[in-house]
């Protein structure tokens, strides 16, 4: 019964959304204000609504009601309270209902703000949010009802979102539960951060498509939604970096990355999203590259959608399972469709949108900022191309291939090399003119102090030239991008006369984009350390040891003391847990303990493995093999991930430089007024 | 002449992007076979790296804890999703596999631990290169059981 009530909520929520869409038509067009701000109303009205659908659905999820398919499907009666609260978006029907329950408080936070100078978008981004919506929830009420119920008919046991006719309600006695792989706090945000990444990015797009519509095409658009990309781009982020964790902790092949196809589908939001970060700052200092912050709006708006939908479409393992399921060609006519009618509205205003400065210089920094934007778009290139070439070449060839990691890592590595080198380059090149003259001045310190570093790796570390080429680019960019930040906080020092804390402080304050976006620089050179670290230096060994054996990897040796298994009755899982204690040129260290958990109900094996953490590298001993029968010793696996952690501790500081970049403040459009007055050639209509 | 520099950079990096992924493509696509086509590709299949998937024979399976060596026989099984559907699903079909001794099956050698997974009617899909000895050599070895889990999850290292 309850299960009804929550299905006929996203019905009514479905229509709501669809009227919100013709009401802000309609009374834009016929220029009748009480039927926009009715559109505004309904929309608003969308947020409690899925809000009530998904408390129904949490309900029915923490009270065991089976007779629900999808409850059924994700949860179990040993899960724990918090388990099956997540499982919301531990399925298909669930994090449908997430995605619009998400997209829903997006859009009412949008419009709640004031509208007083942008009256003229606000149908429009009604419109481009409630269609958005519409298609989300309508995939609920049409296709995954997470509400569908079991019924017993004289056919059999099946799922429908009526009771046909004579029909028993089925109730299963207990649930499938959650595939423990997926029972790790990283797994269980991860989900929610890259859907708030992917649904923040839907307001940045509807304004681009308010713009195009109404031809306010100055870059109005750009400064309302700042923020919001900002904030998309550090969820994104956020949930690219905990899906990492989330590998390394638990997939046991001691890496973090593995250019699954899956994780390539989100992280090609990120690449475009980080290419129109960039460039849209073009366009508000130097009024250039409309039209293209436009393309890579839509392609990111485009590619957010297919994300969602693509891992989960079938498409990836076959052209033939992608038919079979009415999600797939809904949600690809759905990007179709979307795609088609932002092109067409882009070049409908393609003249309204020239470029206001001409690129004069190659060295310029909107030049670099150019050559930034079409690396990150090369790169996201390559990774669709990689992503879709399983059915692509099933088109074409009639033969399935795969593209597995060796094909990302050679194609992607060189243009990644390029982007680093730019990260050096940029920061110091000048707005409109520049000539290797200028920037060799103001580079030729880093360099030169990047080559000590360079030299002095190459004594004490290491002595591949990968590596070396590679440790060189890092020096050189993190001594520009401090170089730069102490510059800045030295000359506030003297003439605000503070202390250089102080003076760090209000220099970061007071242009935040601009500092925020140099510890973005860091931290992406602080990874880069530690991707490099586990490319070129892992390690791995492995061997099978009798109890007091020992096994030495690196300058790291490892006895096996001891084994135990043992039930833990309640959540019903089976431990084994080897103890090996570790030693260090001799010293000892401590003890290591992996283990294997086996979960009976799904009759799976999780491999846990035991870490000991450094910043100079990570051991990671995985338990491979052991039978209690057998008496033959135990199997263990054992990686050294040298440098590793600094790729933690990178995207630590990278949240933190994102947010420092994101976070509201108060004065910003009088600092932009004063800031712009400076720049020659500005752009009148944008300086409000 | 502005432009024109402009227009030769564009040019160039297009070039260089359009090249990487033609190399990249050409040396790294990894080709998915049945057993059934393997076997037919015969010797022109020697020594190229490509995916294969087959059905686990629980029998065959052999491990040299000393020598981490792991060797099993798999049977062939459709790759036809479709075919695999109409047939009764994934566990029906590698079950039937299994079952049957007409299939064609290879014999895989595999160096590592032995996987979690790897037991009887389990799905194996292995990369790796055909040897002359008619042995498939694999070096990577995933192990998929027909789940009971809707969510897809990315397999497990062997």
């Amino acid at each position: 019964m309850i299960a009804n009530f929550g299905y006929g909520v996203l019905v009514i929520t479905f229509l709501i959304t669809l009227y919100s869409v013709f009401a802000a038509v309609y009374g834009e067009r016929r220029q009748i204000p009480a039927l926009v701000e009715s559109a505004r109303r309904a929309m608003l009205l969308t947020w409690p609504m899925l809000s009530l659908t998904s408390a129904v659905l949490i309900y029915l999820l923490v009270n065991n009601h089976y007779e629900v398919e999808f409850v059924y499907q994700v949860t179990s009666r040993s899960m724990p309270m918090y388990l099956k609260i997540t499982a919301w978006w531990g399925g298909q029907a669930g994090s449908i209902l997430f995605w619009s329950w998400l997209m829903a408080a997006f859009a009412s936070l949008v419009t709640l703000r004031k509208w007083d100078r942008d009256r003229e978008f606000l149908p429009w981004v009604i419109v481009v949010a409630c269609i958005t919506m519409a298609f989300f929830i309508g995939m609920n009420v049409f296709f995954e009802n997470p509400f569908a119920q079991f019924y017993q008919t004289f056919d059999g046991i099946a799922s429908y979102t009526l009771k046909p006719a004579d029909s028993v309600l089925f109730t299963p006695p207990d649930g499938n539960g959650l595939n423990p792989l997926l029972r790790h706090p990283g797994m269980i945000i991860h989900p929610p951060m890259l859907y708030l990444g992917f649904v923040s990015f839907v307001i940045p797009y509807a304004f681009a498509m308010a713009a195009l519509i109404t031809g306010r095409t100055d870059d109005r658009w750009i400064r309302l939604t700042r923020r919001w990309t900002l904030w998309a781009w550090l969820f994104l982020s956020f949930g690219l970096v905990l899906g990492g964790r989330w590998a390394y902790d638990v997939l046991g092949w001691g890496g973090y990355w593995g250019w699954d196809a899956v994780e390539v589908a989100a992280f090609n939001p990120w690449l475009i999203g980080t290419a129109f970060l960039h460039s849209v700052m073009i366009q508000e200092k130097r009024g250039m590259f409309k039209q293209w912050n436009m393309i890579l709006i839509i392609f990111t708006y485009c590619t957010v959608i297919y994300g969602t939908f693509v891992t989960r479409s079938g498409l990836l393992s076959s052209v033939h399972s992608f038919a079979q399921s009415p999600i797939g060609p809904v949600f690809l006519g759905y990007v179709g469709l979307t795609f088609i009618s932002s092109v067409a509205l882009l070049i409908y205003r393609w003249d309204k949108l020239k470029s206001e400065n001409q690129l004069t210089s190659l060295l310029s920094r909107e030049a670099l900022f150019l050559l930034n934007n079409l690396l990150f778009l090369a790169i996201f290139v390559i990774c669709f191309w990689g992503m879709n070439y399983s059915w692509i070449s099933e088109l074409i060839t009639g033969q399935t291939a795969t593209m597995g990691p060796p094909y990302y890592e050679r194609a992607v590595t060189p243009l990644f090399g390029t982007l680093l080198l730019l990260m050096g380059v940029a920061p110091l090149s000048a707005w409109g003119h520049s000539t290797l003259q200028t920037l060799g001045r103001a580079l030729w310190k880093p360099a030169a102090g990047a080559v000590i570093i360079t030299v002095l790796l190459y004594f004490t570390y290491t002595q591949k030239p990968g590596a070396l080429l590679g440790f060189f680019m890092i020096a050189f960019v993190l001594l520009v991008t401090i170089y730069e930040y102490w510059r800045g906080a030295d000359a506030r020092q003297r003439s605000q006369s503070e202390n250089i804390f102080t003076a760090f402080w209000n220099l970061t304050g007071r242009n935040r984009r601009r500092y925020g976006g140099y510890i973005i620089h860091i931290s992406m050179m602080l990874m880069a350390i530690g991707i490099l670290g586990i490319e070129i230096f892992q390690v791995e060994t492995q061997g099978t040891l009798e109890q007091g054996q020992s096994l030495s990897v690196g300058n790291y040796e490892l006895t096996f003391r001891d084994i135990a298994q043992w039930d833990d009755a309640p959540s019903g899982v089976n431990y084994r847990r080897a103890v090996l204690d570790v030693y260090q040129d001799g010293k000892y260290l401590g003890q290591l303990a992996p283990r294997i958990d086996y979960y009976y109900e799904s009759q799976q094996n999780m491999t846990i493995p035991g870490q000991r953490a450094t910043m100079k590298d990570d051991l990671y001993v995985l338990l491979v093999d052991w039978e209690p029968v057998a008496a033959s010793g135990a199997t263990f696996k054992v990686y050294i991930n040298p440098l590793v952690n600094w790729l933690w501790l990178g995207s630590f500081l990278f949240l933190a430089g994102i947010s420092i970049a994101a976070w509201p403040e108060k004065e910003a459009e009088r600092v932009a007024v004063r800031v712009r007055t400076g720049v020659p050639q500005k752009q009148t209509s944008a300086a409000d | 002449m502005q432009i024109n520099k402009f227009v030769i950079g564009g040019v160039l990096i297009l070039a260089a992007v359009v090249v990487l992924i033609w190399t990249s493509t050409t040396q790294s696509a990894e080709y998915f076979y049945t057993i059934d086509e393997l076997n037919a590709k015969g010797v022109g299949a020697v020594d190229r790296s490509m995916r294969v998937s087959g059905a686990v024979i629980g029998d065959s399976i052999q491990y040299d804890a000393q020598t981490l060596t792991l060797s099993f026989e798999v049977a062939h099984v459709p790759a036809d999703n479709l075919a695999i559907e109409s047939e009764g699903g994934l566990a029906e079909v590698l079950h039937q596999a299994v079952l049957d001794p007409s299939r064609t099956r290879i014999k895989v050698v595999y160096q590592g631990p032995k996987p979690d997974l790897l037991r009887n009617e389990a799905q194996a899909i292995m990369t790796g290169r055909l040897g002359p000895d008619g042995v498939f050599h694999a070096e990577e070895l995933l192990l998929k059981c027909p789940t009971r889990y809707e969510e897809a999850v990315p397999e497990q290292a062997g």
